[in-house]
């Protein structure tokens, strides 16, 4: 099997897969669990100036669940470490000592004046960590106090605070970004020409998890009133895949080496953000809701996987998607896809149906001959996926390419030749035109 | 000469009880709401097409789903007034679940029955009246049966305005929900509870008591009421035509499935070490697997055809065979007599001649037995409809109806057991109830539905 051993700004772990700074890696006790599980590196929960900060002592989590209670998308409103700052260090010394094949980062959060910056950085770096991680992410109550998102939401901030950090530490410094923003290639830019050696993404997004039916208040609640949190989980996936892809296929910020985050639950989750660029990962949500036990199909499903595209390491792996991500306005135009249903897989439940009909085009049957049957009409469907998203059969329904004739839709003939927006004649602004 | 072995408390109380509770016990919220996550909610969904009463299962399973149970109910309640009893006593495996996709997909259907009852439990608990009468029509409707029909069609009746009198032979409603289907199906007194649930709604007087044809006459309701409903089931249980039948060893089963749904402690009811049952419906499952639970050592059912012509379903069959009832297909019962005080019943065997057509192959045998059980169908008891049981069109002994349900005088329809064609299942009879009624209504109202 596939040799999962990864090198991340020179650090090199048994397996590409670290707990990402959380409830996970708030102390010495958990982090040894971890390791103990086979987890191939930690970022420390977020460290900050003594005295510590305070957490509530109510709900800091709340879920989004399937019905058979799944949690699909996870929200959390605790704040960095509520533990004297020496109670980290020493634990953080004595973890890197006993794990020196493991990753150990710690994660900073610190205010915006550098004398601070100055304090605190060489006395973590003293323990021994591996680096640093700077914490422009968190959303809630730190960013109120200007930290957290609030630094990451300006780049000339995020730039300055990086800075500071580079010029005290010797480690390696990644900057953690917040996707809470209109656009991540800023934030990215700005880290990198900070001094940044790597980017981590995603931190959590802004969010409300619901209310209470009975009171009409927000859930989940502390006495009464509810603060946003964080959400985090599955349901983050494509919104941090999105972003790791910007940063990985935009030319000022490709070489930046980052470290993928959000919703990654199994190995599938984790090759999709090393295809679209990141060269690690960090994981949380998945092993708080089902414990640290997961490290076991993440790493085995991932060597399998790597086996069966004949590669040997991560590394290969690494990327290999981000050619295929573009801007809209270059996507092949004479291109043509036609949904096809397998009959013999098809259970007949008519949910493609009844979409297309409700929502989209009018291109799948009910009836064939007076019988219960789906069919696609090809020359309705536009080849738009609803249908295959809805069907409840793994594989049942399926895109296939027109590669010649006419399409019945259009009665144009098919053309294997590219043309995109950029040169199409309703385009006003078309090439040429 | 010894005597037929028949007695009581062949086992204990906590055994009887065992064997008489709830077989298929109230899924917890937990399980309803794996359950309901099965639904597929879909399109034209066939397990609505499958339902007699054309229940929206896929609409009342996704109102579980968001824990609106009072809307899920209601979506059942309003085309099936006992969709709690039908949710216990639906034959689904060959109804709404034989038809679910996820059979195709996985062979194993949506578990719709309990889901129905999840459902609609909570508004016989908590007695909320989901329904609200018309205003008032001033019409008057005679409903003859107090069974699954007859209550149905008095319900819909009453939400339309109409003021409707039950007349009930009984002295409890309900019909075969009180007096038939095994105790086990329907625990607690339910069919009571449900009755009194629909009669909620007001406008509704119950005459009980009342025999159509000796205290009341047909003639006489078509006179005081601006239409009638017959919905009176099947009287006279068919003879086995073996001759010396009537003999305290001889029953007929419905008789006792009655008895042992009226008796308040079940061990009292006596019953033999071994027991021979013969018919093919749920009937005879029911008095065989019930005589089992009963503490029977040997029970056995015999039909005169394949299981596949058996009234009962596979599942019931097979709820027999693991209860331990022996069922002998293809042998008809020829002569019975009386030897040393058992029963020795004679059957030959049976099969299809060239034509489809029943005969015996000759070969005989017998089984000794304490009881015997006559489970072979009902007819009418032409005797309650009197003088006007010739002007009905008739067919097999049960009364002709439109797709209205209406019988071939203009002002009464029918429905339920007494009519040809019906399936005997309580959903089939609630149906009828709620046709005939909509169809009175339209009657009454001058809006005649046409039969196109």
């Amino acid at each position: 099997m596939a040799d999962l051993t990864t090198e991340f700004l020179g650090v090199r772990t048994p397996n590409p897969f670290w707990l990402a700074s959380a409830p996970p890696t708030d102390k010495a006790y958990n982090v040894n669990r971890a390791f103990e599980a086979g987890w191939g590196g930690v970022v420390w929960k977020t460290l900050g100036e003594d005295p510590p900060i305070v957490n509530v002592s109510g709900p800091r989590y709340g879920a989004l669940h399937s019905n058979e209670r799944r949690v699909i998308g996870f929200n959390n409103i605790e704040l960095i470490t509520d533990r004297p700052l020496q109670t980290n260090l020493d634990e953080i010394r004595q973890i890197k000592k006993d794990w020196p094949d493991r990753a150990v980062f710690v994660s900073v959060m610190l205010p915006m004046n550098e004398e601070t910056w100055a304090k605190y950085v060489p006395m973590i770096e003293d323990t021994g960590a591996d680096g640093f991680e700077l914490n422009f992410g968190c959303p809630h109550g730190m960013s109120e106090r200007g930290m957290g998102a609030a630094v990451g939401q300006v780049p000339e901030y995020i730039r300055m605070a990086t800075e500071w950090c580079k010029k005290y530490a010797s480690t390696p410094v990644i900057v953690k970004l917040t996707p809470n923003v209109t656009n991540i290639l800023p934030p990215a830019k700005a880290a990198w020409e900070g001094g940044a050696d790597a980017v981590s993404l995603i931190n959590t997004v802004n969010s409300i998890m619901r209310v209470n039916y009975d009171t009409l208040t927000m859930y989940p609640s502390t006495d009464g009133m509810g603060s946003h949190g964080g959400y985090c989980g599955q349901a983050v996936k494509p919104i941090a895949l999105h972003m790791v892809a910007e940063i990985a296929r935009t030319k000022e910020t490709a070489a930046v080496p980052i470290s993928g985050i959000g919703g990654i639950q199994d190995w599938r989750d984790a090759v999709d953000f090393f295809a679209l660029g990141a060269s690690n990962v960090q994981v949380c949500t998945a092993a708080m809701v089902y414990g640290f036990r997961i490290i076991d199909d993440l790493t085995d499903g991932l060597s399998r996987f790597l086996d069966s595209k004949g590669m040997t390491s991560v590394n290969e792996l690494v990327g290999k998607a981000v050619p295929s991500v573009t801007d809209w306005q270059y996507l092949n135009l004479n291109y043509i896809e036609k949904a096809v249903i397998d009959q013999d897989l098809c259970i007949k439940c008519g949910r493609c149906h009844v979409v297309c009909e409700d929502t989209s085009h009018q291109a799948i049957t009910n009836r064939v001959n007076g019988e219960r049957r789906f069919e696609v009409m090809d020359d309705e469907c536009v080849g738009c996926n609803l249908c295959v998203s809805v069907c409840p059969v793994d594989g049942c329904i399926t895109m296939e390419p027109m590669t010649n004739g006419t399409d019945p839709r259009t009665g144009k003939t098919v053309s294997r030749e590219k043309a995109d927006w950029t040169t199409h004649p309703n385009n006003p602004m078309r090439k040429g035109a | 000469m010894s005597k037929p072995d028949v007695k009581t408390g062949r086992l204990s109380a906590e055994e009887i009880a065992q064997n008489f509770s709830d077989i298929h016990p109230p899924l917890s919220r937990s399980e309803a709401l794996i359950e309901s996550d099965r639904c597929y909610f879909c399109f034209d969904a066939p397990c609505t097409t499958a339902c007699p009463t054309d229940i929206d299962v896929p609409g009342f399973i996704q109102k579980i789903r968001s824990d609106n149970l009072l809307g899920s109910a209601e979506t059942i309640l309003r085309e099936n007034i006992m969709g709690g009893m039908c949710a216990r006593v639906c034959p689904t495996e060959v109804l709404c679940e034989e038809a679910c996709v996820r059979n195709t997909q996985e062979d194993r259907p949506v578990n719709i029955g309990r889901l129905q009852r999840y459902a609609t439990d909570p508004v016989l608990e908590n007695k909320s009246q989901l329904f609200q009468r018309a205003t008032g029509t001033g019409k008057k409707v005679a409903v003859v049966g107090g069974g699954p029909a007859g209550l149905s069609c008095a319900h819909r009746l009453a939400m339309l305005g109409h003021n409707v009198v039950v007349f009930s032979r009984d002295s409890k409603l309900g019909g075969l929900n009180e007096y038939g289907i095994a105790a086990y199906k329907t625990v607690n007194d339910f069919a009571q509870r449900e009755i009194e649930w629909i009669l909620q709604i007001g406008g509704i007087e119950v005459r009980s008591n009342t025999i159509l044809g000796a205290d009341v006459t047909l003639d006489e309701l078509r006179h005081e009421f601006d239409a009638v409903f017959l919905g009176i089931g099947l009287g006279g249980v068919n003879d086995l035509g073996l001759g010396n039948e009537d003999s305290d060893v001889v029953l007929n089963a419905v008789d006792f499935i009655a008895d042992l749904r009226q008796a308040e402690d079940k061990s009292s009811l006596p019953v033999g070490r071994r027991v021979v049952v013969i018919g093919g419906g749920m009937t005879a499952i029911d008095v065989a697997v019930q005589s089992k639970r009963l503490g029977s050592e040997q029970v056995e059912i015999v039909y005169r055809r394949g299981p596949g012509n058996m009234g009962a379903s596979q599942y019931e069959q097979e709820l027999a065979q693991t209860s331990g009832v022996t069922i002998r297909h293809w042998a008809m019962p020829v002569k019975m007599e009386s030897i040393d005080g058992l029963t020795r019943v004679w059957f030959e065997d049976t099969e299809f001649d060239e034509n489809g057509s029943l005969r015996s192959t000759g070969d005989s045998w017998f089984l000794d037995t304490d009881i015997v059980f006559k489970a072979v169908g009902q007819a009418i008891d032409q005797d309650t409809l009197g003088s006007l049981a010739e002007s009905f069109e008739q067919k097999g002994g049960k009364l002709m109806v439109d797709e209205h349900r209406r019988t071939s005088l203009d002002d009464v329809w029918a429905g339920g057991d007494c009519i040809y064609g019906h399936d005997d299942l309580t959903v089939t009879a609630v149906q009828d109830g709620k046709l005939a009624a909509i169809s009175i209504n339209s009657h009454l109202c001058g809006k005649e539905v046409s039969n196109g």
